[in-house]
């Protein structure tokens, strides 16, 4: 078995891995803009910006002072996640009466500020990141090569999604917030704090694309511009899936990653555009999404 | 979703017929373009032309049908790419690479705008993103648009091979004219009972559905009216500029204009000629400072947001009692 489908099987098995990488960070991604839009019914533009925030944080923490990748991996969602709560107290909390287009202008602003001021003072190239000390080399399976820290980062991406579909699904804390997305008046009548749920959501919803920023850091440069075509992707990752369920976005997220890097195999030229494609076929066919209810 | 902001557009709403101080500011404008470029540099008075048209097309989608496209910039640099080819590459004369242009782009607008009205508010906002992100990543790789470079030295050309559109004048004149053309059909749409039901649409659909109209058919004829509109500012920009870049495609692009509409005024006609005016005059200055451009541009997005929604011609208009300039 030298070729599968005349590819040979490494390029395919490598190809495949990174899709899964990929995937990785955008079920991350779609994670926390579901789980925001949930209970804000707010799209944070300002994801991607916040991704890069939280490898930045990272990088900043090992440049500055000394700290390495597994404090960071600790720090760095809690920055991200405590910038976001500022950012709801501050600015998206006098929002939510009004149509919520606004919140989409809104994040998309803080975007370019957030996004702006890292180029103004780190340009454009990217800053490399070391991969810690104890996943460095790779293991052989027989037909691929896989890096150790590109395993530890689906592994991670995976314990993480699951985690948060059990705290959203299965716990009682999760039952509330399921309650509040659901009818947040009635739910307040019961006594259960709402306006602090919403800022604990949207923090939390952050600190994932905080903690994403930081897997990232060692695969691919740490630059000011990581996220910002990352999330247009991930839009369209989340109309596929529809914002409607926690496991279908984890799953579309990797489902389309998978995908992109197959393209990369078999049709290189399409594989930046094929996840669009996919949005417009599942557009046509079932407009709500693969997991979506209309809303 | 009984929001404030259908209280906004309510109270900005357009009478049914042009009104005076709306005649009257049209007068004004008028006057305005025509003696600006004695005053002003006139190629910078074409890109504020340029990208007045844009935002008002934008805004007949977004102030008149409720509809909010992040991804104009398909349109607006899908039409740049093709005017520049065909009169480049093909020879053709400027009004038809920019009547191709257009074309171009009201077929795309018809493409996308039949997905994308498939979903509403926020969905619809990312679609359209989504789509017009395809469309730069075909202008990257694509070959005839040149990847990184884009199509440059497009010449001008003689208009109707009469009018050398080399001499700046002339050049300046001819975008003029093209913007009042846009103009007057955008105005014209906004008060015809097409634009009525539009209106309608826009402040309750359930009930335009009820009243017998089919709204997605009246979305998606907006829809490919403003991608057509964006698309002759798209392909006149080529020609003045002479290039179609990838920035034209960028989703910085579809932002900016979003930015236009909402700081000129959503839903009001003239807001996005001021909004433009105000953007491109500030990108020039801010230029030449060392300001970082996308901070300051996003401060003024936030402000706009949570300070005046109604943007700056929805304030005044406002103020004067209801009654639109």
């Amino acid at each position: 078995m030298s070729t599968i489908f005349g590819i040979p099987p490494q390029a395919l098995f490598g190809q495949l891995l990174l899709g899964l990488i990929n995937g990785s960070f955008y079920a991350l991604l779609s994670l926390g803009l579901a789980v925001i839009f949930g209970m804000l019914n707010v799209i944070n533009f300002a994801h991607g910006a916040l991704y890069m925030l939280g490898a930045f944080v990272a990088w900043l923490l090992l440049t500055m002072a000394g700290i390495g990748y597994w404090w960071a991996l600790l720090l760095a969602p809690l920055v991200v996640g405590a910038f976001g709560v500022v950012l709801e107290k501050t600015l998206l909390s006098r929002l939510y009466k009004l149509d919520h287009l606004y919140g989409l202008l809104l994040t998309f602003g803080l975007a370019l500020i957030v996004e702006g001021a890292f180029r103004h003072f780190y340009g454009v190239s990217g800053q490399p990141y070391p991969i810690p000390d104890l996943l460095r080399g790779g293991q052989n399976l027989g037909f691929m090569f896989l890096p150790n820290y590109r395993g530890w980062v689906v592994v991670a991406s995976l314990v993480v999604c699951l985690a948060t579909w059990y705290a959203i699904e299965r716990t009682k804390l999760g039952a509330y917030l399921r309650a509040a997305t659901e009818n947040p008046v009635l739910v307040q009548a019961f006594g259960i704090n709402v306006p602090l749920m919403i800022t604990a959501t949207y923090g939390f919803g952050v600190a994932l694309a905080g903690l994403a920023g930081v897997l990232a850091a060692p695969i691919y440069q740490v630059s000011p511009l990581m996220g910002s075509n990352l999330i247009i992707v991930v839009f369209a990752v989340v109309v596929i899936g529809g914002m409607g369920s926690i496991l279908g976005a984890v799953l579309t997220g990797y489902g389309l990653g998978l995908l992109e890097g197959l393209t990369k195999v078999f049709y290189p030229e399409a594989s930046n555009i094929v996840v669009f494609v996919i949005m417009a076929v599942v557009l046509l066919i079932k407009p709500a999404g693969l997991f979506g209810r209309e809303r | 979703m009984a929001t404030e902001i259908q209280a906004v557009r309510r109270d900005t709403a357009a009478p049914a017929r042009p009104a005076m101080p709306g005649l009257l500011a049209l007068a004004v404008l008028l006057l305005v373009l025509v003696a600006a470029p004695y005053v002003l540099y006139p190629v910078f008075v074409m890109k504020v032309l340029c990208f007045a048209l844009f935002a008002c097309a934008f805004n007949l989608l977004i102030g008149f049908a409720g509809l909010l496209s992040f991804g104009h910039a398909a349109f607006f640099g899908g039409a740049a790419y093709i005017t520049a080819h065909t009169v480049k590459v093909w020879g053709l004369p400027p009004e038809l690479g920019i009547l191709l242009g257009t074309a171009f782009s009201a077929t795309l607008g018809l493409a996308f705008g039949a997905l994308a009205i498939r979903r509403q508010g926020i969905y619809f906002a990312m679609i359209t993103l989504a789509l017009s992100q395809m469309v730069f990543f075909m202008a990257l790789q694509l070959k005839f648009t040149g990847g990184e470079d884009g199509i440059q030295a497009v010449p001008r050309g003689h208009l109707f091979g009469l009018i050398d559109l080399s001499q700046p004048m002339a050049m300046y004149y001819t975008v003029l004219a093209v913007f009042l053309f846009g103009f007057v059909v955008i105005w014209r749409t906004v008060h015809s009972p097409f634009g009525q039901v539009l209106k309608a649409i826009r402040e309750n659909e359930p009930r335009a559905i009820s009243l017998g109209y089919r709204t997605d058919h009246y979305k998606l004829m907006a829809f490919v009216l403003s991608a057509a509109l964006a698309g002759l500012a798209g392909g006149t920009k080529a020609i003045v500029f002479q290039l179609a870049t990838l920035t034209d495609v960028q989703w910085q692009m579809s932002g900016a204009v979003v930015l236009m509409t909402l700081l000129g005024g959503i839903g009001t006609l003239f807001g996005p000629v001021v909004g433009a005016a105000l953007v491109v005059t500030l990108e020039n200055y801010l230029a030449a400072s060392n300001l970082p451009v996308p901070v300051v541009i996003g401060v003024i997005f936030v402000a706009c947001v949570l300070l005046f929604r109604r943007g700056i011609v929805g304030e005044i208009a406002a103020r004067l009692g209801g009654k639109r300039p």
